[in-house]
Order: C-alpha cells, then sequence, then structure tokens
C-alpha cells in the first residue's frame, strides 16, 4: 500500500457513466442550427461532437447537462428539457 | 578529505547546497517574505554555478504549485521561502504530499503578523504541520547545508517520497555568517542517486493525476502517506549514519543528543535554541548537573520512539518556540502524547525573536526543580 496517489489511465468516462448526473437535457432543433460550432467549441466535457459537414451532436452518455451549450446558441436552436 | 571552508550566512549556504543537489527546477517568489536565498540562487543561475531552470513567480501559491507541476514530469525541484509566504502556500502543500511528490524546499522561521514582526519563531512552520510534509530543523549554517543534502535522499527514498521542508532560525541563522565546509559534488552525487518518481506525467503513457476519487480509495491515499512517515525514522537513522562516513560531519539522525546516557534530566528543543539549550547543558555539567540535551532534527515525522527511549524514567523540560494557541506549546504537548508517564514540563520561550540566551535555560531548569512549569510563558510576568 506504499506510494499510493491518485492517478488513472486515460480512458472514456474513467468516472463512470456521467450523463447519469444530469437533470436537464440539451436537445438540438435541427430545423434552426446553422452549424456554427459553438457549442462544439464551448462544450466543458467534450461531450458534443461534429461529423464532416459541421452537424453536431450530443453524447448523451456522459453530458452532465450543464447548459453552456444552449447558453451560447446563437439561432436558439439548443433547449435545455426536463428529463425524468 | 579535502577541505573547501568558506564563510557563508545561511541563506548562501542554501544556494551552496541547491548547486550541489541539482534540482532541475527552482520556482520561486523574489519579494518579501522571501529572504536573500532566491537571490543568491537568482545570482547562481545567472553565472552559471547553478544549472536549473528559474522559474520567477508572482506568489509563493504559485511557487509550489510551479513546483509540483514541474515535479510532476518526473523531475527533481526546490523552492524557499519564509513566513506569511509559507502560509499562502498552504494549500498546495497539501497538493504536494498526497501527490508523493517529493518537493524540497527552505523554510527561514519567522513570526506571523499582526503585529508585524519579521524576528524568529517556529510558528509559521509548525503550523504546517499537519500537511503531510516531512519538517527538519536545521541549528547551524553548517547543517543547513548538510540537512539539504540528507532532505533530497530522504524525500526521495522510494519508501517514504514525502515533500520535506528544512526549517532553520531567520536571522540567528539565516543572516549569521559561520564557517561551512563545502563538499565536493562527486560526493554528493554518490549520496544522492538521480530521481526515481512514483510516477510521471508522460505523453508517451498517458494518465491522468488528481482525479477525483471514491472515499474507500482516497482512505487508502491517506493511510499510505501515514505509511511514508512511518519509514522515516529508520531510514533518517541509515541517512544519517552513511553522511557521516561520507563526508565526516555527524549532526545525529532524528534527534541529536547530548550527555543523555547519565543525564536524570533531559531538556528537549529544536532549531537553534536547540544549539543554544546544548551550551547551557554545557555550563551546569561544568557545575556537576546531569543533565542532557534531545534536540529534535527531524519534528514530522515526531521521533516518538527515539525521545521514549532517551527520556525513560527521567525528568523531561521542552523548550517551545511555538504555540498551538489552546493547548500550549507545541513540541510539549506532542512529547505528552510520545511520554505520558515521564514527568514533563513546558516553558514556551523566545516568541517573536525575543532573545535567548543560555543563562536563562539554565536558570529555567532551576526553576523546575522548585515548581511545575506547565505552559510556563517567559516574559509575561
Amino acid at each position: 500500500m506504499e506510494g499510493l496517489t491518485g492517478l488513472s489511465k486515460v480512458t472514456k468516462g474513467a468516472m463512470g457513466r456521467t450523463g447519469n448526473w444530469r437533470e436537464l437535457k440539451p436537445v438540438i432543433d435541427y430545423e434552426k442550427c446553422t452549424k456554427c460550432l459553438r457549442c462544439w467549441v464551448s462544450c466543458p466535457e467534450g461531450c458534443i461532437s461534429r461529423s464532416d459537414d459541421n452537424t453536431v451532436t450530443i453524447d448523451y452518455e456522459y453530458c452532465k447537462g450543464c447548459g453552456v451549450c444552449e447558453n451560447e446558441c446563437r439561432p436558439k436552436a439548443i433547449k435545455m428539457i426536463k428529463e425524468w | 578529505m579535502a577541505q573547501n571552508v568558506q564563510i557563508l550566512e545561511g541563506n548562501a549556504a542554501v544556494s551552496e547546497a541547491v548547486r550541489l543537489c541539482k534540482p532541475a527546477v527552482v520556482a520561486a517568489y523574489p519579494i518579501t517574505p522571501q529572504t536573500t536565498i532566491v537571490e543568491k540562487i537568482a545570482k547562481g543561475v545567472d553565472s552559471g554555478k547553478i544549472k536549473t531552470e528559474f522559474i520567477c513567480v508572482e506568489s509563493e501559491h504559485s511557487a509550489m504549485a510551479a513546483c509540483i507541476a514541474a515535479q510532476a514530469t518526473g523531475v527533481r525541484t526546490y523552492t524557499a521561502t519564509s513566513s506569511h509566504g509559507l502560509l499562502l502556500m498552504h494549500e498546495m502543500l497539501h497538493w504536494a504530499s498526497l501527490a508523493r511528490l517529493p518537493v524540497i524546499m527552505a523554510n527561514v522561521n519567522r513570526a506571523i503578523g499582526p503585529g508585524w514582526n519579521i524576528w524568529c519563531d517556529y510558528n509559521d512552520s509548525m503550523s504546517q504541520r499537519d500537511t503531510g510534509w516531512i519538517q527538519m530543523y536545521a541549528s547551524s549554517c553548517q547543517e543547513i547545508l548538510d540537512m539539504h543534502i540528507q532532505a533530497f535522499r530522504l524525500g526521495e527514498d522510494p519508501h517514504v517520497m514525502l515533500p520535506v521542508m528544512v526549517c532553520f532560525d531567520g536571522f540567528i541563522i539565516s543572516h549569521t555568517s559561520m564557517p561551512v565546509d563545502i563538499p565536493e559534488q562527486a560526493l554528493v552525487d554518490k549520496f544522492i542517486p538521480p530521481y526515481k518518481p512514483l510516477w510521471k506525467l508522460d505523453t508517451a503513457n498517458p494518465i491522468t493525476h488528481g482525479n477525483i476519487i471514491p472515499s474507500k480509495n482516497y482512505n487508502l491515499v491517506r493511510y499510505s502517506q501515514q505509511l511514508g512517515m512511518n519509514h522515516v525514522p529508520k531510514i533518517m537513522g541509515d541517512i544519517a549514519k552513511e553522511f557521516s562516513e561520507t563526508f565526516g560531519r555527524d549532526h545525529g539522525g532524528m534527534i541529536d543528543k547530548l550527555n543523555v546516557e547519565d543525564a536524570d534530566t533531559i531538556l528537549v528543543s529544536v532549531g537553534a535554541l536547540g544549539a543554544c539549550v546544548k551550551d547551557a547543558v554545557g555550563h551546569m555539567r561544568k557545575s556537576g548537573r546531569k543533565v542532557g540535551a534531545a534536540r529534535i532534527r527531524v519534528f514530522r515525522p515526531f521521533p516518538v520512539e527515539e525521545l521514549r527511549r532517551i527520556c525513560k524514567g527521567k525528568k523531561v523540560i521542552v523548550f517551545d518556540r511555538a504555540v498551538s494557541l489552546g493547548i500550549g506549546g507545541i513540541i510539549y504537548t506532542e512529547a505528552k502524547y510520545a511520554m505520558p508517564h515521564e514527568d514533563i514540563h513546558g516553558v514556551i520561550i523566545g516568541i517573536g525573536g525575543q532573545d535567548v540566551r543560555a543563562q536563562e535555560i539554565v536558570a529555567l531548569t532551576e526553576k523546575a526543580d522548585k515548581q511545575r512549569l506547565d505552559n510556563y510563558w517567559v516574559g509575561v510576568d
């Protein structure tokens, strides 16, 4: 038990499914989305990914529901909705 | 053995030690309460004498954070501070220890304000005693240099892996010139093997450190720190022995002892105050009084077993230059834990840099013949 400290290997979701922490869920209205990528840049958890044509998708396994993306979205294409 | 004796202030002895122990990074805040240590290291770096990356940071909190970050890449680091500067580091002190990064640091002991007082007492470092740092206290300029060499070896021991604070008395030795024998680089290189980190940040083998960990694991991390501390007394004893064989000087291990075997009274203290107490013991021995001195060199971990052995069946008088307000002298209260069955007296002396003289120690030892000194605070009546 000598020399223990808080180390972890870099793996996806090393702390488990943090999506379970979520109260409100961000949902994208693709009709309104202009593919500006502000949400992709702003997500503090890296839970928004982009495809080749800049379509964004949210990873609900790990999204904690902080709402930063909703706040940053200029065309108001993202809404936080009650999940439970 | 070739000698290279120079007349150095305590602070200059530190910069010589830094040159010899070769930390890859030194991060320090340069302005008051900083001492001339950092100035001397910076000059050494500028002249090419000291080979290290010197980072001049904006606060002591940042100094410790920079050392932690640098040490996390797998290299040896160093910093120096004093008084309020040490207090500003408090959060990061815990971090270095919990991360098991043996950062080595000098602390020049000076009183805490307000009122503003730049002189010596030990309340700055002793109030950091629960941060998981090993704390050592030197009593001369030579010992400051030698203790640094021992500190790097001790903190980086694979069974220990804890940061070490080398403390010494502000002005009383930090600004006093004394002869210091500077050892050869080759001997120091042999004594301190290259630093082998427990873990490191390495892009080839990515890990994260400081992530959230469950209570059960955190509990084990804390226990592991305690195990590291528990190894210190034995390892420090071995280091002191090897040090005296290598460098020809013996300052003691966990405790520096003087005339303890046949003594009926043991005077316990630390730092330059301890040197003064040893002087007093010399005077009392001349007049036939059987006293001995135990100058604690390693205060954290507290040398419980050795104190018990030295003081068994004897009267003990503890001289404290720091106080835990609401209970009393810090070493006094810890000595009471270590030796519940001995007759222990406690004196609080030299607070805020008040001068302590050997005659005063003699007078207090005699006073303890007539009355019980229980947190007896000198200079208040």
